[in-house]
């Protein structure tokens, strides 16, 4: 079970805690992760990442365990602490502005 | 009992303003969609229940809602817009090419006659359609095919903000763009010409005859003329008699023919309004007076309207989708301020009141008149 933290909005659009729970398959990586909480809610496909090219939207940031994954292969293997739900998985809308 | 909607989309969520036909008292719905842009809402025509909005976000990119109950529920539709085939490149601003890049969705227009179809102007200028409700889009390429090489963006960036329809032939519709023009399709959309003639744009475009990069800013008709377009340019106000075939300049007697929205009244095809703005580098009124100018002879002629209007220390902007008129017997005209007021007049434009005062900066105000 993976637990993902979405951002107020993205809980807002969908109907959801901060927080919720997936079955991923193993290993889970960035992708996996996002293709089943897309399946799930699919009114977030494109809020995350470009419908066409699957690339993380500019300031869209995946934070886990303390560090910043954004900038990791999406079929990177996540943390393990991220695969057991020990940690969550935060999906972060990058501050921007001034 | 009749009465009116207003569906206004700001900077950070979008309002429902309802009231019966005496327009006295206002209630007041919203913030839908919080914190999100909405660029623009229009109900359809021929199901008024039934509402589209564009929603965006610089984070988390583009949503179109809907709703079947006159703005009470919404739920998400179709937000994916693919431009058809290679999507290629237009010109930047630094005059060498540039792709095609989505970005968000400036314009809803549903259908006249079909509740389920539905048309989408988008930034970086395309027009889509859904005939499924908004569940899915489909570009018509036709449209970039004139001359969308040469297409550049205005400040605001390239948006299609404008989508008019013949109410008398559903062939033919007109799009304006920012910085592209205006144009016409008389097949349903598979093929566009700019219909530029007689647009002067001297200090953008140093070519008199060039058809396409007029930084048109809206265009507006009456259901009983849709021959007869008005236009708000970048400067300059204009008419055509002719469906766009041709422009003539009826600024006449205005403070300033810059602006950005232009509407027609609702039982008087020859009455115009426009909100003239100092200029384009001071996008605000002039002498500090929100002033909206109203012609009663299709141009030329303009009057100012500023009773209920603050004329003093006034520095908002109204912006090109904030201006919308309903259609009881006593035309109402709307418009709302980048301040964040809703400004509304029961008589033709004689007397303003406030609807609202301290809303987000308003970006688009459409009424719709209930049954």
């Amino acid at each position: 079970m993976i637990r993902v933290r979405l951002p107020e909005h993205l809980r807002t659009l969908a109907h959801t805690e901060s927080e919720v729970e997936l079955e991923v398959g193993v290993p889970a990586t960035q992708r996996t992760v996002l293709d089943t909480l897309e399946a799930r809610y699919p009114m977030l496909r494109g809020t995350l990442r470009d419908h066409d090219t699957q690339r993380r939207r500019p300031f869209i940031r995946f934070f886990a365990c303390g560090e910043d994954l954004s900038h990791e292969p999406p079929d990177a293997p996540l943390p393990g602490p991220i695969a057991s739900g020990a940690e969550p998985f935060l999906i972060i809308g990058a501050m921007a502005g001034g | 009992m009749s009465g009116v909607r207003l569906l206004v989309g700001t900077k950070k969520g979008a309002f429902i303003l309802t009231s019966d036909a005496r327009r006295e008292k206002w209630d007041i719905t919203g913030p839908h969609f919080a914190g999100w842009e909405i660029y623009h809402l229009k109900g359809s025509a021929a199901d008024p229940d039934r509402i589209f909005a564009s929603q965006c976000s610089g984070w988390f990119g583009q949503m179109i809602q809907r709703s079947q109950d006159g703005g009470r529920t919404w739920e998400p539709v179709g937000n994916k817009f693919t431009y058809d085939g290679v999507p290629g490149t237009h010109q930047w601003y630094d005059g060498t090419q540039h792709p095609w890049e989505f970005k968000r969705v400036w314009h809803v227009e549903p259908s006249l006659t079909d509740p389920e179809t539905v048309y989408a102007g988008v930034e970086d200028a395309a027009l889509f359609r859904s005939k499924d409700g908004g569940q899915s889009w489909q570009e018509f390429p036709g449209l970039r095919a004139a001359k969308g090489h040469l297409w550049q963006p205005g400040a605001g960036g390239m948006g299609l903000h404008t989508i008019v329809q013949d109410p008398g032939n559903s062939d033919r519709l007109y799009v304006a763009i920012s910085a592209a023009g205006v144009f016409r399709t008389d097949d349903g959309g598979q093929s566009w010409q700019p219909k530029s003639h007689g647009l002067k744009s001297k200090y953008e475009l140093p070519d008199p005859e060039a058809d396409v990069g007029h930084c048109v800013h809206r265009i507006a008709i009456h259901r009983s003329r849709p021959n007869v377009l008005f236009m708000q340019k970048h400067w300059d106000v204009l008419r055509s008699d002719n469906a766009g075939d041709s422009w003539q300049k009826i600024s006449g007697n205005l403070p300033s023919d810059f602006g950005f929205p232009i509407a027609v009244h609702a039982h008087e095809p020859e009455t115009i309004y426009v909100v003239p703005i100092k200029s384009d580098s001071e996008h605000y009124p002039p002498d500090g007076k929100l002033r909206v100018y109203r012609s009663r002879v299709g141009g030329n002629e303009w009057e100012a309207l500023t009773h209920g209007l603050p004329q003093s220390d006034c520095y908002v902007n109204v912006l090109r989708g904030a201006m919308s008129v309903d259609s009881l017997d006593s035309c109402g005209i709307y418009f709302g301020t980048t301040g964040g007021q809703v400004y509304g007049s029961f008589d033709s434009g004689d007397t303003w009141t406030p609807i609202v005062r301290d809303f987000p900066a308003v970006l688009s105000v459409e009424a719709q008149t209930l049954p």
